[in-house]
């Protein structure tokens, strides 16, 4: 296989996407717009699947694409378009200008204030070349490493979804009517295995594992990621069902990760203005337990949730969320900081369409000093989650209710594997019933959570 | 087919005109094609395809009984698959000039090792089904009328109950105009129109605060809101679930007998079987239904079936995103495992016929098997029956959606409206919880099925691989004589209810 020829984006298209921007906005603002934000995208993919030592697929490919939102007066509007010739760009703006005319005066809408605007400086470490400097041969193999890796470390590792390596790098370019223009480039590599692990009565279990760095030499090697990989598949087999029943609940990073999620559903300004998340109104008050603080830092040099700015051209920052327990802050972007009263946290997310949403820089729960090894070690009886299926989650009650596979602890071990269980509860309690953080804390996305114990939940089962 | 499909066809044409999109857009011709493909093939390979894409979209939402936001959006490009063997090599562009096209072809191309090889001279276009044939596409259609659709909808929600405080109102359309060329002469074009309404509520009182939402939609004209599914349906309908759920009580935890209304909960049938039943998950063998075809999987009143060529439905497309014709697909006969759903590659190594279910979620992605619109057929069974059997256990009529381990079977789909079942009555609605079985036995429970079948309102979207397809299901009442609840209830006296 011959390499493949990744086409440098010179320095030269750079000033021309910024300054396409800027024009885009100007025209809007000549056109009649009071107010507008333009936005570009721009990035290039490459992954590839080995199965079964095989290559499966290969795929690779950029693309790019414009967005524009304009405001008239208090009503705004939003267009986009991968269409970037004159007269595709023209049809973009003026459909914004038309559809303006339909929407309503909304007293909270528009842009940032200019003193908001800026973006944090030095260098963030969020790009490296270096995940496109792997000839095309390398990549398969990284893809074919962990792939045998994890082939080779069990007898029962009989098949396999295959292993993986993608890189991709993105370029992002933000400009408005108060003069703001600004760019950030990251990019991404990652590695990972999916192996399929059959027993002797030909019951079958996958599960995966991967790493993902902002620069190849981050990565961890293929061979690891396959080994864990083939472990994590490994202890699911033979899984059963257990009884109906309440134990203490431990809860590994990755799926830990997705209940620290909710909590950030729940402070999302967005829910909170409209009063859709339980979490509304209790700023200032406990509601977790006393050793859980939470963290949202779109600023830490290299972090795969970082930025120079927001969807909105502000300066990211560091806002703790949950000092001790306590409720300390909302997470906001422009539009529902003006509704609630407070200035925007800089958590602005911005796709090509629509207005603004909220999104997590670097979302952490603070790590504790204990193991996970000790913390399960505390337990008698009780369930070790590591997989969540399902979405059974109502922000609005707090009710919860997720399929769960994991393992079964007996005498502070892990015992046997089971499955085809429900975890249930109401997540008001959990917060609060966070008994244990483990000192495990790992950045594997922009959220990360170390693995936590939490008690007082129903397990459904038999 | 031992079945009447319980949707006949309407009278509609029966070939459709597209008028070739992309050579009056963009200027192709035959010959850039065919010199596209053989770019594509120009390291050897199986097959070499080109899909191309427009997608032109609309969407606007209501909020706190305000317009806030309304945007259009227009993405166009071609994506370029190589088969070599097993393999699959893919590039896309969003510029659809000749050379970006090229480039993209000659990368694809690298997937294969050998002497060039020369596609099939000459297009042959097929006459293909018109199953949505609407006069003026909605994403064509006068934006003012769509925002007379979700003021509407916000009125109604808002009138239906005073403890109604919160709602919003979508509105989305899109038009796809597609063109798929392979290098076996297909030659396919569709225009695949879509809508949907959805409207979500929040109820509240001093002590309380519960959620409803509804939606629907299919490949349908804006007319469609207008007569058939009012904003009014929709509002109402999201309204009354909130208000519902405001007195809902705990939901029960453990095994026990469980019935699903009919329509939505189809999702059951999508999650429990359909996945599993995926081609390219038996061609791998990493489906727990991998090597089953002529076993019995389910109970013999359950017959299942995908189904593409449903007229207006969501799930429905003339042609699949590899340009094969779509059609009614039965996977489960009287319980015994029938077949799978195919694409071209799993078609051509597991030497079985191409179901045209390779589907793709834009030019962006390498097609792979997905279904369409997927239902169990109706029974004999009355509703009141079904109900009535029940000594103790839950009655779900709506939910939230679903998810499935291919692998090891195991699958969730979490109820947000249902009942107790108790002594054969329905009594009261219980707080939203996800029901979880296991996918190869979870039909051979089924022990009554009825005779109301019913497809969802159309707001379904099914996620595969990271790629989302716009697919319908569907069901009748259907009684499973155990499932697992995943509640919260606490013991009553001496242990869990069961």
């Amino acid at each position: 296989m011959s390499s493949i020829q990744i086409e440098n984006k010179s320095a030269e298209t750079e000033t021309d996407l910024k300054e396409l921007a800027q024009d885009i906005v100007q025209r809007a603002m000549q056109g009649g717009a009071t107010a507008a934000e333009c936005v570009i995208r721009e990035g290039d993919e490459f992954s590839t699947l080995v199965r079964l030592g095989e290559v499966e697929t290969l795929k690779e490919s950029g693309s790019k694409s414009i967005g524009v939102r304009i405001f008239h007066g208090q009503r705004a509007a939003s267009t986009h378009s991968s269409d970037f010739t004159r007269a595709g760009l023209d049809r973009m703006l003026s459909s914004a200008l038309e559809l303006a005319k339909i929407t309503s005066e909304d007293p909270f809408s528009g842009i940032p204030e200019p003193s908001q605007l800026g973006s944090i400086s030095g260098d963030l470490d969020l790009y490296s070349a270096d995940v496109y400097s792997l000839p095309g041969e390398e990549r398969i193999s990284y893809a074919r490493r962990a792939e045998k890796a994890a082939l080779e470390s069990d007898p029962r590792i009989k098949n396999s979804e295959g292993g993986s390596f993608d890189a991709a790098t993105g370029h992002k370019i933000l400009a408005n009517s108060h003069g703001f223009v600004g760019e950030y480039r990251r990019s991404y590599c990652s590695v990972a295995a999916i192996p399929i692990a059959q027993d002797e009565k030909g019951g079958m279990q996958r599960d995966y594992w991967f790493s993902v760095a902002r620069s190849l030499n981050r990565l961890e090697s293929p061979e690891q990621v396959g080994k864990v990989a083939a472990q994590r598949t490994i202890r699911r087999l033979g899984a059963r069902k257990v009884k109906t029943q309440q134990v203490p609940i431990i809860f590994d990073p990755l799926v830990a990760n997705s209940i620290l999620g909710h909590i950030f559903e729940g402070v999302n300004g967005d829910s909170v203005y409209r009063g859709a998340s339980f979490l509304a109104g209790k700023l200032g008050e406990k509601i977790a337990a006393p050793q859980v603080t939470v963290i949202d830092d779109g600023t830490m040099v290299g972090g795969f949730g970082t930025s120079p700015f927001d969807g909105e051209g502000i300066p990211t920052r560091r806002t703790v969320v949950i000092e001790n327990g306590v409720l300390t802050s909302y997470v906001l972007n422009t539009y529902t900081a003006k509704k609630l009263g407070f200035q925007t946290t800089a958590n602005a997310s911005r796709g090509l369409a629509g207005t603004p949403g909220i999104g997590p820089g670097n979302y952490f729960l603070q790590p504790g000093t204990k193991t996970p090894q000790q913390i399960i070690g505390n337990v008698k009886e009780g369930l070790y989650v590591t997989e969540f299926l399902g979405m059974g989650v109502n922000l609005v009650t707090g009710d919860y209710s997720r399929g769960a596979s994991g393992l079964w602890i007996s005498g502070g071990e892990l015992s046997y594997p089971v499955e085809e269980i429900t975890v249930a509860g109401n997540l008001k309690d959990m917060f609060l019933n966070i008994s244990e953080i483990a000192n495990d804390l790992e950045f594997r996305g922009s959220v990360a959570s170390p693995t936590i114990r939490i008690d007082g939940l129903t397990v459904g089962g038999e | 087919m031992t079945y009447r499909s319980p949707y006949p066809a309407r009278g509609h044409p029966i070939t459709v005109d597209n008028n070739h999109f992309f050579f009056q857009h963009y200027g192709l011709s035959d010959r850039d094609l065919e010199r596209y493909l053989a770019a594509a093939l120009s390291a050897g390979g199986d097959y070499a395809d080109l899909y191309f894409e427009y997608l032109s979209s609309t969407s606007l939402s209501v909020d706190e009984s305000m317009v806030k936001s309304a945007s259009q959006g227009i993405s166009a490009g071609c994506g370029i698959r190589v088969i070599s063997g097993e393999r699959t090599g893919y590039a896309y562009t969003d510029d659809l000039s000749s050379s970006r096209i090229l480039h993209a072809a000659r990368t694809a191309a690298l997937i294969a090792k050998g002497p060039a090889k020369t596609p099939t001279a000459g297009f042959r276009q097929k006459a293909a089904r018109s199953l949505y044939p609407v006069a003026l596409p909605s994403v064509d259609a006068e934006i003012t009328a769509k925002v007379e659709l979700v003021m509407r909808a916000d009125t109604a929600a808002r009138g239906y109950d005073p403890r109604i405080k919160e709602v919003r109102a979508g509105y989305a359309d899109e038009l796809r105009t597609i063109l798929v060329v392979g290098s076996d002469g297909t030659f396919a074009e569709d225009s695949q129109p879509l809508a949907r309404m959805n409207v979500s509520c929040i109820a509240k009182t001093e002590t309380n605060s519960a959620r409803g939402s509804a939606g629907g939609g299919g490949r349908v004209a804006l007319d469609f809101f207008f007569g058939e599914k009012t904003p009014e349906y929709f509002a109402k309908e999201a309204a009354r679930q909130s208000i519902l759920q405001l007195d809902a009580r705990e939901a029960p935890a453990g095994d026990m007998e469980v019935v699903l209304g009919p329509g939505w909960p189809g999702v059951l049938i999508h999650e429990a079987v359909g996945h599993g039943l995926e081609a390219d998950f038996n061609r791998k063998q990493t489906s727990a239904f991998a090597g089953l075809i002529g076993k019995k999987v389910a109970s013999e009143k359950c017959t299942v079936v995908d189904n593409g060529v449903m007229p207006w439905r969501r799930g429905s497309i003339n042609v699949d995103d590899e340009g094969h014709a779509t059609q009614e697909t039965v996977l489960i006969e009287k319980g015994i495992l029938k077949g799978y759903l195919s694409d071209k590659l799993s078609a051509r190594l597991m030497g079985m016929a191409d179901t045209g279910n390779g589907r793709r979620e834009s030019y962006e992605h390498i097609p792979m098997p997905r279904m369409t619109n997927t239902y169990l057929l109706a029974g004999e069974d009355e509703p009141e029956d079904i109900i009535r059997s029940v000594k103790r256990g839950i009655y779900a009529v709506n939910f939230g959606g679903g998810q499935v381990d291919i692998t090891n079977g195991k699958f969730v789909f979490s109820a947000s409206e249902a009942y107790m079942i108790e002594d054969g009555h329905v009594t009261a609605p219980i707080r939203g919880a996800t029901l979880i079985g296991n996918g190869p036995d979870a039909l051979t429970r089924v022990s009554m099925v009825g005779n109301d079948l019913k497809l969802d309102e159309g707001i379904g979207t099914c996620g595969k691989d990271g790629q989302a397809v716009p697919v319908g299901v569907g069901m009748p009442t259907t009684k499973l004589d155990r499932l697992t609840v995943g509640g919260t209830a606490k013991r009553e006296a001496g242990g869990f209810m069961q």
